[in-house]
């Protein structure tokens, strides 16, 4: 029997029409992102309205009318020639050994630079993931770098490296001390205190929750003053720490409850099999905690981390308060100095100071987002 | 301790347990409890959910302490100690319904784990030692992979390869098939058939009961906290002497 003629059957492909006009190209993504509904038509309006009446003029301000050199005042103040002056760079320019260094003494600023130096060998051999040896990269960042660095800035006279007072230490030199300690320092004590909350030992959850409810219910500005206040009063003079490393201790003691309470999140999510699994296996609670557990538990919580990590950062402006010279302190004391009164001087300081903190800080979050979406492949 | 008598033949049973008891708050899980098992036996328990088939396994390697009674495994009893119950769960291997695979873990390195840490194992023995154990439950070709990345039916695979590592005298298992597809449940109930074989003493708790009466030395059903009944499969499944047995076994053997 013959096949009856099936005329909705087609014979050839169908030809390949190209993509409606409306999706392809820049056209289609300004219509489908920015053009898509009446609501996102409006805030796309509102935006550019917002972007066209704020930038230009910071640019002007900051870039085109800036002031880039000069040696005094005179430079940044109105004058018929430029009666309405932009930033005044020149000033950061003057100013800006001071802004890092603080008071360290001019011929051993080389030390700061060799620290800077080894800091940020040590903190691209930790994040680039990649890296050989990363567990010597560890040792090095935790052990290592902490002696090194305190030979370095603090001295050491029998290396012929004079002694220099952390009173003459300032800038972004005491920011990153203290950004750096208290990271470091926070990290490790932090996930001690989560497994103590968690841990069998009455006496070790008593301590952790103790320790973590206490620092949590008090201002670190509070915990900055009975450092550097209080302690005196009780230890005599000579035994004293120096004023500096009673600010680290407090930040880093601060920071570590916070970090505590981070990774107990990490560690809460971490399922119960998990822990049944690894004990079942004959894991003590120490390797069980450190093979199975933190390992799940640090990656959940990584973006907490360094939420934390960022906000540390930016609370490290508050040892100011007990007369510490940070970046931020150091500004202010720039901004002060009569050679450079002019209306433009303080605008420009914050203006470098919130560049310098918000490439810190968008740096670390850009690099935690990278690791994350790393994680979340590996994985898969 | 009536039915310890019969296998207690060769030297001290594998696993023996006396009169425990075990409270959930008010609820009573455990009802004096006795068994003893023998060395190479293979026990498969069945009974209805909440009966306390798996809190009475995981009593055996101390995932669940108890109040009352004691728990000897291999000689070693079972106190508070964690010197004594590692000693034990060093020895005893356990199957989880839910794989309990360490996922940041490849499958080579969930198997190297526990000898790398608690045999002390240096690392190419153990890898050679998780290879061969991955080779016997037929997947040594997934090593190199991240456990998400495998079926159901293979994962459980990975997890009795890797409590096989530790070369444990006793095997636990808790439901290992029940959270698997329909599919995958024959793989892995072959591979415990095989490891039937092979004399490893096994205590399952299991429903599927053409596995039980093939592998099986005695039969224990369970309910409400107590061992009902326990006996040899044959006469267990041809003429179980309890009414609650014989409910049970009509609608699992429907």
């Amino acid at each position: 029997m013959p096949a009856p003629e099936r005329s909705y059957l087609r014979t050839a492909p169908a030809p390949i029409l190209p993509p409606p006009a409306s999706r392809a190209g820049a056209l289609g993504w300004l219509r489908s992102n920015l053009f898509s509904s009446p609501l996102n038509i409006a805030l796309t309006v509102v935006c550019v309205a917002f972007i066209v009446w704020v930038v230009p003029g910071l640019l002007r301000f900051f870039l085109i009318d800036a002031v880039w050199s000069g040696t005094d005042r005179e430079a940044c103040l109105p004058s018929p020639a430029d009666p309405a002056p932009g930033a005044c760079w020149a000033f950061v320019r003057v100013w800006l050994s001071y802004l890092v260094y603080g008071f360290y003494p001019v011929g051993q600023r080389f030390r700061v630079d060799l620290f800077f130096a080894a800091l940020a060998f040590g903190i691209a051999w930790l994040a680039w993931l990649n890296a050989p040896r990363r567990d010597l990269g560890a040792l090095y960042f935790f052990v290592a770098l902490p002696v090194l660095s305190y030979v370095l800035l603090s001295g050491a006279p029998l290396l012929g490296l004079p002694e220099v007072a952390t009173s003459l230490w300032g800038g972004i030199l005491v920011t990153i001390v203290v950004a750096t300690v208290g990271i470091v320092v926070s990290l490790p004590l932090g996930i001690v205190l989560a497994v103590g909350r968690r841990s069998e030992l009455p006496a070790g959850r008593l301590l952790s929750i103790a320790f973590i409810e206490f620092v949590r219910g008090v201002p670190l500005i509070t915990v900055l003053f009975m450092a550097s206040v209080m302690l005196p009063l009780f230890v005599p003079d000579r035994f004293a720490p120096d004023k500096l490393v009673r600010a680290l201790i407090g930040v880093a003691l601060f920071a570590s409850a916070y970090m505590a309470e981070v990774v107990r999140g990490g560690l809460a999510a971490v399922p119960r099999g998990q822990y049944e699994a690894a004990q079942a296996l004959g894991l003590s609670f120490p390797r069980m905690m450190a093979l199975v557990i933190l390992p799940q538990a640090l990656r959940v919580t990584l973006p907490n981390i360094v939420n934390t990590c960022i906000g540390l950062f930016k609370d490290t402006t508050l040892v100011f308060i007990v007369g510490i010279f940070d970046f931020l302190r150091a500004i202010e004391a720039a901004r002060a100095d009569p050679h450079w009164a002019t209306p433009v001087t303080s605008v420009t300081g914050y203006a470098f100071a919130a560049v310098f903190y918000f490439v810190c800080c968008y740096g670390m979050s850009r690099y935690a987002r990278n690791v994350e979406a790393r994680l979340s492949r590996a994985r898969r | 301790m009536a039915d310890s008598a019969k296998p207690e033949a060769t030297a001290t049973p594998a696993v023996e347990i006396i009169a425990l008891n075990k409270w959930y708050g008010e609820f009573h899980v455990l009802r004096d409890i006795d068994l003893a098992v023998a060395r190479g036996e293979r026990i498969v328990i069945c009974g209805p959910s909440g009966g306390g088939k798996s809190t009475l396994l995981r009593c055996i390697n101390r995932l669940e302490d108890w109040q009352r009674g004691r728990v000897v495994v291999d000689g070693v009893e079972l106190t508070d100690d964690p010197r004594q119950i590692i000693k034990v769960r060093r020895d005893v291997g356990m199957v989880f319904q839910g794989f309990n695979l360490f996922p940041h873990l490849t499958v080579l390195e969930n198997c190297t784990l526990a000898p790398i840490w608690v045999r002390r194992m240096p690392k190419k023995d153990a890898e050679d030692l998780a290879m061969r154990y991955l080779e016997r439950v037929k997947i040594p070709e997934q090593a190199s992979k991240y456990p998400a990345r495998l079926s159901g039916g293979q994962q459980q695979r990975v997890a009795i390869a890797r409590a096989l590592c530790m070369n444990p005298h006793i095997m636990l298992f808790d439901e290992p098939t029940s959270a698997l597809d329909p599919e995958m449940v024959k793989e892995v109930l072959d591979t415990m058939v095989e490891l039937a074989r092979d004399g490893i003493t096994m205590l399952v708790v299991s429903h599927e009961m053409g596995f039980a009466r093939e592998v099986a030395d005695r039969m224990i059903f369970m309910a409400d906290g107590q061992i009902v009944e326990i006996g040899e499969p044959a006469a267990f499944f041809a003429s179980p002497r309890h009414e609650r047995t014989r409910l049970f076994l009509q609608q699992v053997l429907r």
